[in-house]
């Protein structure tokens, strides 16, 4: 690499300009987070002191977050929300497992009319209304199912996982075999130990999914209680006053601007992908490239 | 092994044949049954969830009634078309999901390759590696959140953009209920939010490049543009029209979620896509039938349009999607 340290001037200058660009382009990817939480901390007065908005806030109030915490409906939103990511998740890992393990046995019998199948999925759909015909008639509409069920199963990350199962090296599995252990048995006991990063990658796929869901939400669901955070935050954004959508006194609503509300729903509703992001991001990048490749 | 072996064979081969074709695929599902049996589910799920709706496209040729559902409907041939077609809505659809679609192949796929190239051309390490973080994070954040930063910035009242115009004396502009602004407030976000980890594809085809390649390069003397056009650039390129053409299998796909979440009723001149026509019509309207055969329509065009960029990207880059 003897070639880098020798760099003219016009090179220095390239450099700096890179530099200065990614620069200002992670400032810009940063700044709309930065902003949204100080927006959902600032007090009222301070806000109208400084005509509308506040970028560097003097004081901080958490008067937001005790409102949203004290309505009827975030409460209940995000409780919805974490039982459709964490009971969705794992049936979302067990059915995917259960289908991927069998079908990377390339002698199964029957394996590639199976593949097929689900390939020509990906190709081709029914579409919105026949799918929402089907939820209906197989009674899931209002029920919080409806938003686990009719997306059991990715056919994209069941074929990352498959490919995943193929490479695992199968003399493990024959030596388990010949110790008499039948084939539910050799998954669980051995191929799932060793799929731990495989199933840690697709596990946060789904969970996000899950957590940023909202069109099943808008869809399936009428009733109001079962809403997930993100239709909530929606319905918020989208309304002038914020006060039906939270179901609270509007004389505790007075104190505080709707702005205030709406942008400390959008912090609560990202903060848990916030949270586990930095566990996300190296699985993520492989899972991405494993898929990229085999696709 | 034996002659006795091979004799037996030879002389009852036919029987054999006919008794294998007959037993092997029942010997092989009691052999197999604990892994048919894991599959079930996952079948199942396939079956309802994906090739009943597929059934259920029938209702795009008859007029649905509730009380008939969908095998009771009676049948109305291609009425349902006939009226999709005629309505001036159609071209206005199909023109807005084209357009939305080509602005993104042209607006999402250069800013990923370039955000890829300078990456490239970082040499401080730590610099880089906080660059993709914060970059491609992002990508992780629903539509619905996008829209509410999006909202912090340009809402009519309370927006930073909108209250720093006003400020400033400027003619203020309602952004989200602007029809012209509609596609490039799209686009925009667009950028923010997948930018980073659609550069990440294009790194990958970036580091697989020969570093060899480089040095030789240095050694005939070229400089940095040189080795970026005659290195880089082609050691990116099947990538880069790999993911052209699926993009363009891809074109009635305008990117439903986004849209839906920034659509109003102001903007439908410019925003309606093909999708969020269909949810109107059909979930809101409850008008099945017409929703369904625009779904048809999309998805058998969509499905042709997939073939076919897969039979060309084999043709070009030499390795199809499947």
């Amino acid at each position: 690499m003897s070639f880098v340290k020798h760099r003219s001037t016009s090179d220095r200058i390239v450099d700096f300009i890179l530099y200065a660009i990614m620069t200002v382009f992670c400032l810009a990817t940063l700044f709309p987070l930065y902003y949204v939480l100080v927006m959902s901390l600032t007090p009222y007065a301070e806000v109208m002191r400084n005509g509308g908005f506040v970028i560097f806030p003097t004081k901080l109030t958490l008067e937001a977050y005790r409102t949203i915490f004290d309505s009827a409906r975030i409460p209940q939103a995000i409780k919805i929300t974490i039982f459709i990511t964490v009971v969705g998740t794992f049936l979302n890992l067990l059915v995917t497992t259960l289908l991927a393990y069998p079908l990377s046995k390339k002698f199964l019998p029957g394996r590639g009319i199976v593949l097929m199948g689900i390939v020509f999925t990906m190709l081709f759909s029914g579409g919105l209304i026949p799918l929402y015909l089907t939820v209906k008639a197989t009674g899931l509409l209002n029920s919080l199912w409806a938003l686990i069920i009719p997306g059991l199963v990715s056919s994209f990350n069941m074929l990352i996982m498959k490919t995943y199962f193929e490479n695992l090296p199968q003399e493990v599995e024959e030596a388990a075999r010949v110790d008499g252990c039948g084939e539910v048995q050799t998954l669980w006991r051995i191929v799932l130990p060793l799929s731990l990063p495989i199933m840690a990658t697709l596990g946060l796929f789904y969970g996000v999914t899950h957590w940023n869901a909202y069109f099943g939400g808008i869809m399936y669901l009428t009733d109001p209680k079962l809403q997930p955070i993100q239709v909530v935050l929606r319905s918020m954004i989208q309304t002038p006053s914020v006060s039906s959508e939270l179901q609270v006194n509007t004389t505790v609503l007075d104190a505080l601007p709707p702005e205030t509300i709406k942008m400390a729903t959008v912090v609560v509703a990202t903060l848990p992908i916030i949270a586990v992001y930095p566990f996300l991001q190296r699985y993520f990048i492989r899972g991405m490239l494993i898929g990229a490749i085999k696709g | 092994m034996s002659t006795p072996n091979g004799l037996l064979n030879r002389t009852s081969a036919d029987v054999l044949t006919t008794k294998r074709r007959v037993l092997q695929p029942l010997r092989a599902l009691k052999r197999y049954r604990w892994y048919y049996l894991m599959m079930v589910p996952g079948i199942a799920y396939y079956l309802i969830y994906h090739y009943w709706p597929m059934a259920g496209l029938l209702i795009a040729f008859k007029k649905y009634n509730i009380l008939g559902g969908i095998w009771g409907s009676p049948w109305v041939g291609l009425d349902n078309f006939r009226e999709l077609f005629n309505t001036p809505d159609f071209f206005r659809l199909i023109k807005n999901t084209l357009v939305i679609s080509l602005y993104r192949i042209l607006f999402n796929m250069v800013p990923d390759v370039m955000l890829a190239l300078i990456l490239n051309e970082l040499r401080v390490k730590w610099f880089k590696k906080w660059v993709q973080t914060i970059t491609y994070g992002p990508y992780f954040l629903s539509w619905v959140i996008v829209y509410g930063l999006v909202f912090a910035f340009f809402a009519p009242e309370a927006g930073l953009v909108t209250t720093w115009m006003r400020d400033s004396g400027m003619q203020s502009i309602d952004f989200l209920t602007n029809k012209d602004l509609f596609r490039p407030m799209l686009i925009i976000t667009d950028i923010w939010k997948s930018t980073g980890f659609g550069a990440i594809i294009y790194l990958a085809a970036l580091a697989a490049i020969n570093q060899e390649l480089y040095e030789a390069a240095v050694v005939d003397g070229a400089g940095r543009w040189r080795q970026m056009w005659h290195i880089t650039l082609p050691g990116i390129r099947e990538v880069f029209i790999l993911l052209l053409i699926l993009r363009i299998g891809h074109i009635l796909d305008a990117g439903f979620d986004q849209v839906y979440i920034f659509l109003n009723s102001r903007v439908l001149e410019t925003g309606d896509i093909i999708d969020t026509w269909v949810f109107r019509r059909g979930i809101e309207q409850l008008d099945y039938s017409v929703a369904a055969a625009v779904g048809l329509f999309k998805s058998v065009i969509g499905f042709l349009l997939v073939i076919s960029a897969n039979k060309l990207s084999k043709k070009v880059g030499g390795s199809g999607i499947w």
